[in-house]
């Protein structure tokens, strides 16, 4: 098909338009980040290019101890879901057994789950077996919201497996451990680490629970720092530093983002699509 | 694709034989998803029963001694008092107001992406940005445009100095949907491209014969087969935005103002004045609005997908 120069340009603006929109705010705070203290306040989206506020947050015990904290809790739980998720997923992508739509939808319904209903439970319980302000404390409630993403998203790549290579491996003479190893992972790796990162990110967003369970550098992961950092100077607003230290917990999952896009789509969009 | 199309055909095996082989596997399966279900039961079952029980007691921290039932006396008294309904009244303007917007900009995107005659590739990893970035940070970002001190807004032309969205009612709300909105269009976006995808385009050529033009083909074609991926996106969404909490608390701390949601009331109750048991009557309402949405969602899903069943 031929276009005319007129829908090229009518593209090109569609598409500049879409960049802009999802750039702005994230050059916008990378920008912030960059400014000395007397330039936060020249309300220019540029100026400035000095490396003071990242001198300051990484400095900061608080901060260190909080990217330290997000990193292992999100890490952990992503594990630990993965795990129990890709049994599951197995179970209802290949075998034959009543309740398969009852453990699907259910997983659905716990997604759906509003965080603020059981964050008073959960700092009663927690406060009195003595697991607030930890990282199991925060690890098991974020398995409300891990769990499901991660049971969702493994079936529907699970699914898309061809498990007869299976069958095939061990007409050709392979044994049971020969043909999951060298057929199934390779086949099953990708989509599990698809849903891996899709996993962290949740993970690693989370505020509600962060907040909430926690109270010191113990388990205070990196969103519920930043939210005191604010709060704990409200004379003089760190906002250079804030920005430097948004900047530092983006940049590593913008850019795993942008590696593995066309994976995290896919992903992203399976389970509804299909479910 | 079912497990039974790749077993290995064994030789007309004795009825007997499939029965226990059924049976087998239906004891794997549930020994493989047992783990998964029962942390999802113990994590949120558990939990919310527990609400429930907290909800029915008078249960202040500061004064724990005086922990005793009072029946449904905390539900009488949220949902008696004004703040409960006007933090009802923000949640769900917060919420109609940005899924709406979502919507539309979602399904510009995702036609951008689906037509595009080039760039697809920077138009779809431009648009995971905001999906993979930290809501808290996102907030910020939004915050510190429209700051006094720091708003690159104001340093634009034609936008007035007196113009301080932060002050008002109104203006934070304005700040808090566009962050949220900008947060997870693109969510929405991906969700309507895979049901842009569904869509065959034998319709659409056969449509263009026909002389339709290209909005009467989105609106009469387009449009109706993605009905059910329309209504799964916006109960994805819906139930996420009702939620919305990371955005107020840094946009506008405590949800002040008049900037209250149902979730920001809850933790002020919950944590800051540690009352669980009024608290708990508000995580336990949450639950129920939570839970009314998701039943007119799936409503709405069933006769659409029933009406697309019986029309083709």
């Amino acid at each position: 098909m031929q276009h005319t120069n007129r829908e090229r340009v009518m593209w090109s603006i569609a598409i500049l338009v879409v960049l802009l929109y999802a750039l702005i705010p994230v050059v916008w705070i990378t920008s912030l980040s960059f400014k000395t203290p007397e330039e936060v306040a020249d309300r220019k989206f540029f100026s400035g290019f000095s490396f003071e506020n990242y001198d300051v947050v990484f400095s900061d015990d608080t901060f260190i101890a909080a990217l330290i904290n997000s990193i292992g809790i999100a890490g952990i739980a992503t594990v630990i879901s993965i795990v129990l998720a890709a049994m599951t997923a197995y179970a209802t992508s290949r075998l034959n057994f009543t309740g398969k739509a009852l453990i699907l939808s259910g997983a659905l319904a716990v997604a759906m789950f509003p965080p603020i209903s059981i964050v008073g439970s959960l700092f009663d319980m927690w406060r009195a077996i003595g697991i607030y302000d930890t990282w199991p404390g925060l690890i098991i409630p974020y398995m409300t919201f891990t769990l499901p993403l991660a049971i969702y998203t493994l079936s529907a790549f699970f699914r898309e497996i061809p498990w007869e290579l299976e069958q095939a491996a061990a007409v050709d003479g392979a044994t049971p451990m020969q043909a999951f190893r060298k057929v199934i992972v390779p086949l099953a790796a990708p989509g599990v680490f698809t849903a891996a990162i899709l996993v962290f990110i949740f993970a690693w967003n989370d505020f509600i629970f962060a907040n909430t369970l926690t109270s010191t550098d113990n388990a205070r992961t990196v969103p519920a720092a930043l939210a005191f950092f604010t709060g704990a100077s409200q004379f003089e607003q760190p906002i250079g530093a804030i920005s430097a230290a948004s900047v530092v917990v983006t940049v590593p999952i913008i850019i795993m983002v942008l590696i593995f896009q066309r994976r995290i789509v896919a992903g992203l969009t399976a389970g509804a699509v299909k479910g | 694709m079912e497990a039974a199309t790749t077993k290995a055909p064994t030789a007309a095996p004795p009825k007997r034989g499939i029965t226990e082989r059924a049976r087998a596997e239906r004891k794997l399966a549930w020994t493989l998803c047992a783990p998964a279900v029962i942390v999802m039961l113990l994590v949120t079952g558990y939990p919310i029963v527990y609400a429930f029980y907290l909800s029915l007691q008078k249960f202040d921290l500061r004064f724990p001694d005086d922990k005793e039932f009072v029946g449904l006396a905390n539900y009488g008294d949220v949902l008696t008092s004004s703040t409960w309904w006007s933090d009802v009244l923000t949640t769900l303007i917060i919420t109609v107001v940005s899924v709406a917007i979502e919507l539309v900009l979602g399904m510009l995107i995702a036609l951008v992406m689906h037509r595009a005659i080039f760039g697809r590739g920077p138009v779809r990893a431009a648009i995971l940005i905001p999906y993979g970035i930290v809501t808290v940070v996102a907030a910020f970002a939004w915050r510190y445009a429209f700051d006094p001190t720091s708003g690159f807004v104001f340093g634009l032309p034609l936008v007035p100095d007196t113009w301080q969205p932060l002050n008002t009612k109104e203006g934070s709300l304005f700040v808090i949907i566009a962050a949220e909105v900008w947060k997870t269009t693109p969510f929405m976006a991906l969700l309507l491209l895979a049901g842009l995808a569904l869509v065959p385009d034998e319709l659409h050529e056969a449509a263009k014969v026909d002389g339709a033009s290209t909005i009467q083909r989105f609106f009469r074609i387009t449009l109706p087969l993605m009905r059910p991926a329309i209504l799964v996106a916006l109960l994805f969404r819906t139930l996420d935005a009702f939620r919305i909490f990371d955005n107020i608390f840094i946009i506008q701390p405590g949800g002040a103002l008049g900037t209250e949601s149902v979730s920001i009331l809850g933790y002020n109750i919950l944590i800051n004045r540690v009352n669980l048991g009024l608290g708990s009557a508000v995580s336990i309402l949450i639950f129920i609005c939570v839970i009314l949405i998701a039943v007119l969602f799936v409503k709405g899903l069933g006769t659409s997908t029933a009406q697309q069943r019986g029309e083709t």
